[in-house]
């Protein structure tokens, strides 16, 4: 993507995002709600179309080549979308039909069996469960075998057992050399599985990175501390406040000693306290909450990585 | 890749036509059973006493035609709109613009899938009619009907591809259906000769394209009609051009499909 901006009324949202997803890559694109996420990959998907700027699927520009970019494109959308009028493989085949693939049984039997629907192939779409249709919709996205695959939130709803299944599935189709764009709001599924996260706020990209070097980036601990004030030197430590608990990032392990010892000098006491090492959520809050504490510059790694 | 095209189409094709067989009670027998009605109703208020094309035709029998178009003309709009606007409702349209289907595959798929609905209830329509009026399959011109019959199933799958593509809810649909279709359909002829009419509705009528496709099939069944049958097809096939043309730019537009 090249300078893609889009507006919705009075809404920006997109403004300008420069991004480049190299083939086989399992890459996260995570932001808060109204970030601009399902924005991108409809721009992606031909579904809206970008004000300004261009976005190719394997070269292929999205509008004015666009039989050949959703050719290479599978999309699994964020609703829990489907036609009532037909069963699991009637969907499936008609799914496969309108890409122009015929004989398309063998890979539909096997899509179904990783989904595990074999059982409910011949089952109307009504008759599913939340947890069903949202694998159906993963099977739509991979019936005619797309080299890119875009999967939005696509494990809203879904148990924990159903979820690992999934992302087992997906794993293998990422060995495979599919390449994997995923949006979620379980940050520790885009933590496990992708190797290199974009973080979008109000359209712009506001991170960039490998996972590994953004976790790297925020290397520290979080302290979790319930008490009924943080003394005023620690404020900008604050990274998220509830009810009298307040998550606090230390740079280290040195720094707990001070805190404890500002606790102390105010009389402030610690009803309950507990030390963690920083995970993707919290660089996740602390890019959205200051999005220029991305020290990485975005112009060098906008590109994709060698 | 060379396949997309080809075969895309006709898939979305085959999923118009069993959406409707799915529900074919509801689809097919209900619209079947209406016409019959309609015909039983007004054969019996009003046969004797209507005198059509100089009493050369009974009016049972002018009756049918008029059925049968309006049968397939409604349920032609009934097929794309409805499809449309279920899919935009339920959000499962994104599975078909997702697909390199171009423009005119849709465009294809969604009118022809209408025109073999509209055509199958007509026949349905005509087949059930027969029972009252057998001499009415010796018709004259056989082709002439058959080809207002695709012609104005194709005006009203595009129309209704247009209203399903224009309305965001039920209602508009239903708005769109009941303001324009109905009104065109029931002021064209079907229950009667535009002779029978004073002047000023007669010249009206003229301006009413669903008049010509009713009259000219009518003319495959009797060789009279109020019009030419060649004008009939002549207005008939530019109001089918200028109609496709419209639905075609929207479609490549993307026009309330991709935002």
């Amino acid at each position: 993507m090249t300078d893609v901006a889009r507006r919705f009324g009075s809404v920006q949202a997109l403004d300008g995002v420069d991004l480049a997803v190299a083939e086989g890559e399992f890459f996260g694109l995570l932001g808060p709600n109204g970030a601009g996420k399902t924005t991108l990959i409809s721009i992606l998907a031909g579904l809206t179309r970008a004000d300004h700027g261009t976005a190719r699927i394997l070269g292929h520009d999205v509008t004015a080549d666009y039989r050949f970019a959703r050719r290479n494109l599978g999309v699994v959308p964020q609703e829990l979308v489907f036609d009532p009028f037909f069963s699991v493989r009637e969907t499936l085949e008609m799914q496969s039909g309108y890409f122009g693939l015929r004989e398309n049984g063998a890979w539909i039997d096997e899509i179904l069996h990783h989904l595990d629907l074999t059982a409910k192939a011949n089952a109307n779409m009504r008759s599913l469960s939340g947890g069903m249709k949202r694998r159906v919709l993963v099977g739509q996205a991979l019936v005619h075998k797309p080299p890119v695959i875009v999967l939005d939130e696509p494990t809203a709803g879904v148990d924990v057992e159903l979820r690992q299944s999934l992302w087992g599935f997906i794993r293998k189709l990422n060995r495979d050399g599919h390449t994997i764009i995923l949006t979620t709001h379980y940050l520790e599924e885009a933590e496990t599985l992708c190797g290199r996260i974009a973080m979008l706020k109000a359209g712009r990209v506001v991170a960039l990175d490998t996972t590994h070097n953004l976790l790297a980036q925020f290397a520290g601990l979080t302290l979790r501390l319930a008490a009924s004030r943080v003394p005023a030197a620690w404020q900008p430590r604050i990274l998220r406040q509830d009810a009298g608990v307040f998550q606090l990032r230390l740079d280290s392990y040195a720094e707990l000693e001070t805190l404890l010892r500002a606790l102390r000098d105010e009389g402030i006491a610690i009803a309950e306290m507990a030390l963690a090492e920083t995970d993707l959520e919290q660089v996740f809050l602390r890019i959205m909450k200051n999005p220029d504490a991305a020290s990485v510059p975005l112009a060098a790694s906008v590109g994709v990585p060698q | 890749m060379s396949g997309i095209a080809g075969h895309g189409w006709l898939t979305l094709l085959y999923k118009e036509v069993l959406r409707f067989r799915k529900v074919s009670l509801q689809t097919i027998a209900a619209p079947i059973l209406s016409a019959l009605l309609y015909l039983l109703i007004f054969s019996h208020v009003l046969e004797g006493r209507v005198s059509v094309y100089g009493g050369r035709v009974t009016y049972t029998a002018f009756l049918v035609p008029g059925l049968v178009m309006m049968a397939v003309l409604q349920n032609a709009f009934a097929n794309s709109s409805s499809s449309l606007i279920g899919s935009k409702m339920s959000g499962n349209l994104i599975f078909i613009l997702l697909t390199p289907l171009s423009p005119g595959n849709l465009f294809a798929a969604y009118v022809l899938g209408a025109m073999v609905r509209g055509l199958v209830v007509g026949l349905g329509v005509f087949v059930v009619t027969l029972a009252f009026n057998p001499q009415l399959i010796l018709m004259p011109h056989p082709l002439w009907a058959l080809a207002f019959a695709l012609a104005g199933s194709a005006i009203l799958g595009t129309l209704g591809m247009i209203a399903g593509i224009w309305a965001d809810k039920f209602e508009q649909l239903s708005v769109f259906q009941n303001f324009v279709i109905m009104p065109l359909t029931f002021l064209s002829g079907v229950f009667y000769s535009i002779h029978s009419l004073p002047p000023f509705w007669q010249a009206l009528s003229h301006w009413n394209p669903f008049f010509y496709m009713i009259d000219g099939f009518r003319y495959g069944f009797f060789g009279v009609s109020d019009v030419s049958p060649w004008t009939s097809f002549a207005v008939v096939m530019l109001f089918c051009l200028a109609i496709s043309a419209t639905a075609l730019v929207l479609l490549r537009r993307g026009w309330k499909l991709r935002l």
